[in-house]
């Protein structure tokens, strides 16, 4: 076998000869890390930098108002719109109240999330990335709040060339001192999702919040500012998978933030190309103004085609259409298209945009699919209910006057927030007396069993047959809930055993 | 920049990407050097030296006789007591109400019966199992607790006795004494008046009699020795743990052999007392669990 190794070959003292398949190995005073290119983002106005700053009010809003917003319950469950009740274990969503059995509920949002990205994948390429990512939305806070402290792309270029002096230092110190009353602000609302919001504001003001409060509190204001005021494009490019996952995903026809280089090419000084125009000969829109590249928030150049790093924000659209409307061209040099279109023009055939495909019909059918069957199950859902574990040992026990008594451990459910009484009964073997231990109340025979509001009770049922002859071997028997007020009973089936 | 045969200053530069080569070469294939991040590659180094202080701060190395114990002095047993003092500190809410709630009413509070359930359960499967079963089912010799037989007693305060003092446990004065005596062993009775009166108490409670034996021996020597504890029809007797004998229920068996050797025998099982072993509330607790597994009277 041949040697695979060259690195070990090459730094042989006194060898010369290589083979052609071994190149020589790099620099031995190479780095071992690829260095980072600073980003200075220049300020940059337009359409996608409006929905932008919308997007992110919207978005900023919500999260940092929601835990406010109130929502009446009665007097048994907490007036929280959204709260995740984690000592009580109970997830609330406006008029949804998940419990934890019902994760499901949990598995389908997720797939419908999952079915939604897609779908805005195939339309539009990474408009997730671009304008609803946590981490695109609060990067661009954060860029703004560095161009506010210290100046526009050039300034900030121009300090850091210049150095340190005490005027940069109070402009840093400012804005690391907003960037992290933000990040702290983002970790404090993060918490209120998980106690009442009020009630815990008090606690945090008064520094009698529980310990956990601080802590998430801590860590959340930590990754913020790390993440959004200094890991930034880095997070895009080497940390998020779904980058990678949306190049295995998209298609020919998804619209992507393209650079139209049948329009563009050959690039040039604006005046060559009036001159050209001028004698008739072909001259590109670009005039290579770099202006796509100084508003990136991550730094590529979109002239050389659709890449990984980028986010498609559209902020190069914005700023390449300020040069055009400049310069007195036709807007639209960097636009939503697909490099299958440009590749129309330049052979002069006809454009197509498919929304309508059938990648897209299937994502969108999905979706109302998987949305209708989650509001279907959640309307019809079962407010009460029973589950039953037959005891394993003893499996029967003999009762001195030689009945036959089984054991079962009952656990009743009671979704809706008001106290209810269910009469509990068992069918399926003639002469079986059933009788629930530390249950007071009877109707009928039969115990009834009263489970608080938004509870459930356990408890232990004995269930007897009382003559001996007919006992042999194991009977199906069913269990049935019937709600006392009325309304839809609940069964369980299950096994009486005997010798 | 293609890479020319003997060139040992090649770069190896990439000609499609543009970008340097690390020199690794696969069957003709050359590998890109794209090197991670700058911040990557310190989290790494971070790693490493956070690993060496936790050698440090942490019990970690083998030694001769023991092993390094660390700058923070942590030990696995500390961190188990202290978890269980704040598990005390946790139930002490429910524990202290169970402590002051008299034993009948108990079951009257839904939250306090399921935590005294649930404590009990615990303390049984630890103390109890062993003798009496998993799930209280017994065996030969340790009485079935679901069931609604009760040598001493099953009512709340009965089986609070019983587990507190125990059974034949004379290291407790108070403790459940009642001694089925060796009659065979002892001389009391013969053989044939053994198997007759075994024979008679079958029919006590329905079942056959053996043949070969007197039927009429078997009733005298029955009144003569057994009825003063068992009773006149061998309905037991609780003050003194006599099993009554006319029920379904056989903690030695039912077949002639197993009552005439518990006549020739005799029968004293013990139980151990529990007082001072477990505190009054696990005690509490334990007799509210036994209590519900089916069997417990008014």
């Amino acid at each position: 076998m041949r040697d695979t190794s060259p690195s070990r070959e090459a730094f042989r003292p006194g060898r010369t000869h290589m083979t052609d398949l071994q190149p020589a190995i790099a620099e031995a005073d190479e780095p071992l890390y690829a260095a980072r290119r600073r980003i200075f983002q220049q300020s940059v106005t337009g359409r996608f930098r409006t929905l932008k700053w919308a997007v992110l009010a919207v978005t900023l809003g919500v999260y940092y108002a929601l835990p406010f917003v109130r929502w009446d319950r009665g007097p048994h469950a907490p007036g929280q719109a959204v709260l995740i009740d984690f000592p009580n274990r109970r997830f609330y969503f406006f008029f949804v109240e998940i419990w934890p059995q019902e994760v499901y509920y949990l598995t389908g949002l997720l797939i419908l999330a999952a079915l939604i990205l897609f779908l805005m994948n195939a339309v539009a390429g990474r408009a997730w990335c671009g304008y609803l990512c946590p981490q695109t939305v609060w990067t661009d806070l954060f860029y703004a709040v560095e161009r506010f402290f210290e100046g526009d792309r050039r300034e900030q270029m121009r300090r850091a060339k210049q150095g340190l002096t005490f005027r940069t230092f109070v402009e840093k110190a400012m804005k690391h001192w907003v960037w992290l009353l933000i990040a702290w602000w983002t970790g404090g609302a993060w918490v209120l999702y998980f106690a009442d919001a009020p009630t815990l504001v008090k606690e945090l003001a008064s520094g009698t919040a529980p310990f956990a409060a601080y802590l998430w509190i801590g860590i959340l204001t930590a990754t913020t500012y790390l993440l959004a005021g200094h890991m930034r494009e880095q997070v895009c490019t080497y940390m998020c998978p779904w980058p990678r996952i949306q190049a295995a995903l998209t298609d020919e026809y998804a619209l992507n933030v393209t650079y139209r280089y049948d329009r563009g090419e050959p690039r040039g000084s604006l005046k060559k190309a009036i001159a050209a125009r001028a004698a008739g000969e072909k001259a590109g829109d670009c005039v290579d103004c770099s202006q796509c590249v100084v508003v990136c928030p991550t730094g590529v150049d979109i002239r050389q085609g659709l890449q990984i790093d980028c986010i498609q924000c559209g902020l190069c659209i914005d700023a390449c259409d300020g040069v055009m409307v400049k310069i007195g061209r036709p807007t639209g040099l960097i636009a939503y298209d697909t490099d299958l279109n440009v590749q129309a023009r330049e052979q002069g055939l006809p454009e197509s945009y498919r929304i309508v495909r059938p990648r897209t019909v299937l994502y969108a059918a999905l979706i109302l699919v998987v949305g209708a069957v989650m509001l279907w199950s959640l309307a019809t859902r079962d407010m009460s209910g029973l589950s039953v574990i037959h005891d394993r040992n003893p499996v029967f026990v003999r009762l001195s006057d030689g009945g036959i008594r089984n054991a079962y451990t009952v656990r009743v459910l009671n979704k809706t927030l008001e106290p209810r009484r269910f009469v509990l009964s068992v069918s399926g073997r003639d002469g079986l007396a059933v009788e629930a231990v530390g249950v007071a109340g009877s109707r009928d025979g039969q115990p009834l069993v009263e489970v608080g509001p938004d509870q459930t009770r356990e408890i232990r049922v004995l269930v007897t047959a009382h003559e001996p002859p007919k006992v042999q071997g194991t009977s199906p028997i069913v269990f049935t809930l019937v709600p006392a007020d009325g309304g839809r009973a609940a069964n369980a089936n299950d096994y009486f055993r005997g010798p | 920049m293609t890479t020319s045969p003997g060139d040992n200053h090649d770069h190896g530069v990439d000609p499609v990407t543009g970008t340097t080569t690390t020199g690794h070469v696969w069957d003709g294939i050359r590998e890109l050097n794209t090197p991670l991040p700058r911040w990557w590659l310190w989290t790494f180094y971070v790693t490493v030296v956070w690993s060496v202080a936790y050698w440090i701060v942490y019990p970690a190395w083998p030694l001769a006789t023991g092993y390094t114990g660390g700058l923070f002095g942590w030990r696995s047993r500390e961190a188990v007591v202290s978890d269980l003092d704040a598990l005390k500190v946790q139930r002490a809410g429910f524990g202290g109400k169970l402590a002051a709630t008299p034993l009948e009413e108990v079951a009257k509070d839904e939250q306090l019966f399921a935590f005294a359930r649930a404590q009990g359960k615990a303390a049984f499967g630890d103390n109890c199992a062993p003798c009496h079963g998993a799930g209280g089912g017994g065996a030969k010799g340790f009485p079935n607790l679901n069931d609604d037989d009760w040598l001493w007693g099953g009512k709340l305060e009965d089986i609070q006795t019983t587990i507190r003092h125990g059974i034949r446990w004379t290291a407790d004065d108070k403790t459940r004494i009642g001694n089925m005596p060796a009659f065979g062993r002892d001389g009391v009775l013969k053989r044939a008046e053994v198997n007759a009166v075994a024979s008679y108490v079958r029919t006590l409670s329905g079942l056959s009699p053996t043949t070969g034996v007197d039927p009429a021996l078997g009733a005298k020597v029955y009144g003569d020795n057994c009825a003063a504890c068992h009773g006149d029809k061998g309905e037991g007797k609780l003050e003194l743990g006599a099993p009554n004998l006319s029920d379904q229920v056989w903690l030695y068996g039912s077949d002639a052999a197993s009552i005439a050797d518990g006549v020739w025998n005799g029968r004293g099982q013990a139980m151990p007392a529990w007082a001072g072993r477990l505190d009054e509330t696990t005690i509490k607790a334990l007799s509210v669990y036994v209590h519900s597994l089916g069997g417990g009277t008014k």
